[in-house]
């Protein structure tokens, strides 16, 4: 092989040596598992971080109920593949009370993602939980550590971050506090879809272009993946050809029109588009600073 | 548009063509230095833009923003894009570090976004550790500064070997020659006087986008490259790295089953190869390289920045924290040394204190001493210091609690770096750098003797043990101390009571009340008292011992089971109430400084040998508690 490094193989190694560490010094770590590309990344790289053991620590899938049905079925089938455990957890509470994208608004994202999220590492009592989230996500992101310390409320203070300097993370806590770690920090949406066509890594078929029922609804195409979407007046489901360039609850979730069916052709499509790759989640419209404030209260 | 980011046609044209040329890239971590007013952020929002990272979307809230916080006038104010949270964007500033992201034809490029003012020290120095070339900028108008001084001496006490002089708002002087010519002769005998051999100087516009990507027809004069070719042809660190000798320090010991053994780790330096000898360090165990294991097959070779597993043909003892190194190039081991402290913490270097001190994959504890000097990081003059506070640089030594593989720092960044982390509040709250190993711990040499430690108690047929007292002042420790001491003589013990105040007469009479003399002091009775227990007496002893971090260093000193932490505990109003002495309505009366419950902290032992409740207790009971401890 050659001497030098490509930009992939240097993020690879730099990802390897975060998980790692963390397997290394945290006691009871978790890999949050959202079934999306970059989750099919972190994943693979835990597989390389560990080989030829399995990693040493679960998945965990923050379930909201809602995602695309195209995403339970890989999520059982990528944990078996990597040989790990795969825990889910679905917020009690938001089960009862029926919360969903249509009805509940913000509250929806807040009482499954956020809380159950909270829920589910207390429950557990994990003490460091992996995120597949990237610094170019999002201008909050940019700023956040690799090994990103929350308070025992699970609370993220932006002021208040530890220096992280060459490759020596901190890991040390006290009981009952915990890290969330972000091994793709220095990745971009460029290099994931890279590594996944350079890898040959599974993901799920919604990122592909394929004829879908959609409807077109507040400047969204959402697909009807199940008969719990209320169809308004006069709403009827086409079949377009279209993809996602990022997965989350279908109601919440916009599609692109395309016929990128694979992954060159994804690629090519999302190097000559013109809108950025979290444009398609309603979450992100509220105010400019909502990522942060979320973060702040403990969203991922 | 630049015809460098100038893809779309290949993109659209052949994807598969455009894909192996981006899968051969390379990546560069720089960081650029100055302030708001150098146009630091207008530079990276430039780059970004001008590298098609701007989505439409994200123009069109950058558009508003300009409109509404911008600097601009109707123009797209590009440092908007970069200054990433709420508070901030307000505050027009930016003072975290961030990361951003843009990529070309040959390279992809991680920034690393850093204020530059003097109260920021640490975030630059955070950015810095990672960062491979350094861009410099200057306000044309205003040439070198201080702070331009300031970032060229951390830039390159981080050893950052790539500096850009960028000369800023050229377009504000007339694109002169002159001017340009003239920072740069300053700042060249500026570089040289602080150890810095070359840079690349280099004239720019980052508002009106001269030099940057491509040269520009404004300065015809210049005669160099434009910042983009420089940042894509400039040699990387990795090519270095690859000259040294190999090491590898063991993150993780992978062992699935019993067939197989492989030691996890990222290399730092050289190239390894099955049949390699390597020594492990510090242990000096010697064995040859198995197998070069990854999860895409064995490979005949791995090199430096590469995370792989090895596996060792011989069964030797190898853990987490050891460094896997090339038998015939092995690592320094040693246990002092002298390095450069940055102190990132609001809470000062307390000399002396025990902090754990992380390098490699491994974690030890260590005391950091007096600094020799601190550094005047604006004019780089070297000034007497007794601690380090916030964004403090100094030179000190550092003694660890046992040996650990080494490199000096400006020869591996990654052996020779180092973070100390607080070991109440776990904070990171220095970074350092190994200069070298100090010799006086292999020269002063352990003076053996015949009669020992055991020979000693043996005598006097009694088990030799620390009683040790923390507790406020008036809790009642040098009462119930001397009670004890009385008890023990009366069954023939041999003791020695050491009592704070007592101290402080003789041996510790140079000590204040600061932390840091606090600290000093405790260290000193734990040395008296180690060697009161080598002589084979029962030590009791009465000190307030504020603090955690040094009754557990004490502990530390002695033998497994000798040290008794016995806490005195009084109630802060009780012992207040007491006041046997006076001192506290002194303290409170603002007459008294650094006084421990008042206006300097007292730290519980969290989990003591024996606690004693003295509103529950007569000190005769409290006696008899500690002696049935101590003499079953």
């Amino acid at each position: 092989m050659s001497n030098r490094l490509t930009h992939l193989q240097r993020l690879e190694a730099e990802s390897i040596h975060i998980m790692r560490e963390v397997a290394a010094e945290a006691e009871n770590p978790v890999m949050l598992y959202s079934v999306g590309k970059d989750s099919a990344v972190m994943l693979h790289l835990a597989k390389k971080a560990f080989f030829p053991a399995p990693p040493p620590f679960p998945l965990l899938h923050v379930d909201t109920t809602w995602k695309f049905r195209a995403m339970y079925e890989l999520r059982e089938t990528a944990a078996k593949a990597a040989g790990m455990e795969l825990l889910i957890h679905q917020n009690p509470e938001a089960l009862e009370r029926g919360i969903n994208p249509f009805d509940h608004g913000s509250l929806h994202t807040d009482m499954w993602k956020t809380e159950g999220l909270k829920q589910a590492l207390d429950l557990h009592g994990f003490d460091a939980a992996f995120g597949g989230a990237r610094r170019d996500e999002e201008k909050s992101r940019a700023k956040e550590r690799i090994f990103s310390f929350r308070t025992a409320s699970h609370r993220w203070d932006p002021k208040n971050q530890r220096p992280e300097l060459w490759r020596l993370y901190n890991a040390r806590k006290a009981r009952g506090e915990s890290m969330r770690v972000f091994p793709l920090s220095n990745w971009t949406e460029l290099d994931i879809w890279q590594y996944i066509h350079l890898q040959r890594i599974a993901i799920v078929p919604l990122y592909f272009a394929a004829p879908r029922p959609v409807v077109e609804r507040d400047g969204l195409l959402l697909m009807v993946d199940d008969d719990r979407f209320p169809l308004r007046e006069g709403e009827v489901p086409q079949m377009r050809s279209v993809r996602f360039r990022t997965l989350g609850c279908y109601p919440l979730t916009g599609a692109v029109e395309s016929t990128a069916d694979t992954l060159p052709a994804i690629i090519q499509e999302m190097l000559l588009t013109t809108t950025s790759e979290r444009q398609g989640r309603a979450i992100d419209h509220d105010a400019a600073a909502s990522m942060e404030k979320k973060k702040q209260e403990g969203y991922f | 548009m630049n015809e460098i980011y100038k893809t779309d046609a290949l993109i659209a044209r052949d994807i598969d063509a455009y894909l192996d040329t981006h899968q051969h890239k390379t990546m560069l971590r720089f960081i650029t230095c100055g302030s708001v007013d150098d146009g630091k952020s207008t530079l990276i929002g430039r780059l970004l833009y001008d590298a098609k990272m701007i989505f439409e979307d994200q123009l069109a809230t950058l558009e508003a923003d300009s409109r509404r916080l911008g600097t601009q006038g109707t123009k797209i104010d590009f440092a908007l894009l970069v200054d990433g949270l709420a508070a901030e964007r307000e505050q027009g500033i930016t003072i975290d570090v961030a990361y951003r992201f843009f990529a070309t034809e040959k390279r992809k490029f991680i920034v690393a976004d850093t204020p530059g003012h003097e109260q920021y020290t640490r975030n630059m120095v955070t950015g810095a550790s990672t960062a491979e070339l350094a861009v410099i900028l200057v306000d044309a108008r205003r040439g070198v500064l201080t702070q331009t001084r300031r970032h060229s001496y951390l830039v390159h006490l981080l050893g950052i070997r790539h500096i850009v002089l960028a000369v800023n708002k050229m377009d504000l002087v007339g694109y002169d020659q002159g001017v340009f010519d003239a920072i740069v002769d300053d700042y060249r005998s500026f570089a040289r006087s602080i150890g810095v051999e070359a840079f690349t100087p280099i004239p720019i516009s980052a508002l009106e986008g001269d030099n940057i990507t491509r040269l520009g027809a404004n300065m015809p004069w210049y005669g160099g490259p434009a910042l983009m070719d420089h940042l894509e042809t400039v040699e990387l660190d990795q090519v270095a790295d690859l000259d040294k000798p190999f090491a590898m320090p063991v993150q993780w010991v992978n062992r699935p089953d019993q067939s197989f053994r492989g030691f996890a780790g990222t290399v730092t330096g050289g190239a390894v190869a099955p049949g390699d000898a390597v020594r492990v360090l510090p242990s000096g165990k010697t064995s040859s390289v198995a197998r070069v294991v990854t999860f895409d097959g064995d490979r005949d070779r791995a090199v430096a920045g590469e995370a792989v597993t090895l596996t060792l043909a011989d069964e030797i003892d190898c853990s987490r924290g050891q460094v896997i190194c090339a038998a015939k190039a092995p690592l320094e081991v040693a246990d002092q040394f002298e390095a450069t402290i940055v102190w990132m913490d609001e809470t000062e270097l307390l000399p002396g204190r025990p902090y754990w001190l992380k390098t490699g994959a491994q974690t030890v504890s260590a005391t950091v001493a007096a600094p020799k000097y601190a550094v005047n990081v604006n004019t780089m003059e070297h000034l007497a210091a007794k601690t380090l506070d916030l964004n403090g640089i100094g030179v000190a030594n550092v003694t660890t609690d046992r040996d650990i593989p080494f490199a000096p720092y400006a020869e591996s960044r990654d052996l020779g770096g180092f973070i100390l982390i607080d070991k109440l509040t776990n904070k990171t709250v220095a970074a350092g750098m190994i200069h070298f190993a100090l010799r006086r711990a292999q020269n002063i040499h352990w003076q053996a003797t015949d009669i020992g430690r055991d020979h000693h108690a043996g005598m006097k047929n009694q088990k030799p043990a620390v009683l040790w007292m923390t507790g406020l002042s008036g809790s009642g420790k040098s009462t119930i101390a001397n009670m004890v001491e009385k008890k023990l003589a009366r069954m023939n013990r041999h003791t020695f009571l050491l009592d704070g105040d007592n101290v402080r007469h003789g041996l510790n009479k140079d000590l204040g009340f600061t932390d840091a003399d606090r600290v000093e002091n405790i260290r000193r009775v734990g040395e008296v008292a180690r060697l009161m227990t080598d002589a084979g007496l029962i030590v009791i002893t009465a000190f307030i011992s504020p603090f955690r971090a040094e009754r557990d260093m004490v502990r530390a000193m002695m033998q497994p089971g000798e040290f008794i932490e016995v806490f005195i505990d009084t109630p802060l109003e009780e012992a207040e109430r007491r006041d046997v002495k006076g001192l506290y309505a002194k303290a409170r009366a603002g007459q008294l400084k650094n006084f421990t419950g008042i206006d300097s902290p007292y730290e519980a032992p969290e989990t003591p040998e024996i606690r004693i409740d003295t509103s529950a207790l007569s000190v005769e009971e409290a006696a008899d508690l500690i002696i049935a401890r101590l003499i079953p």
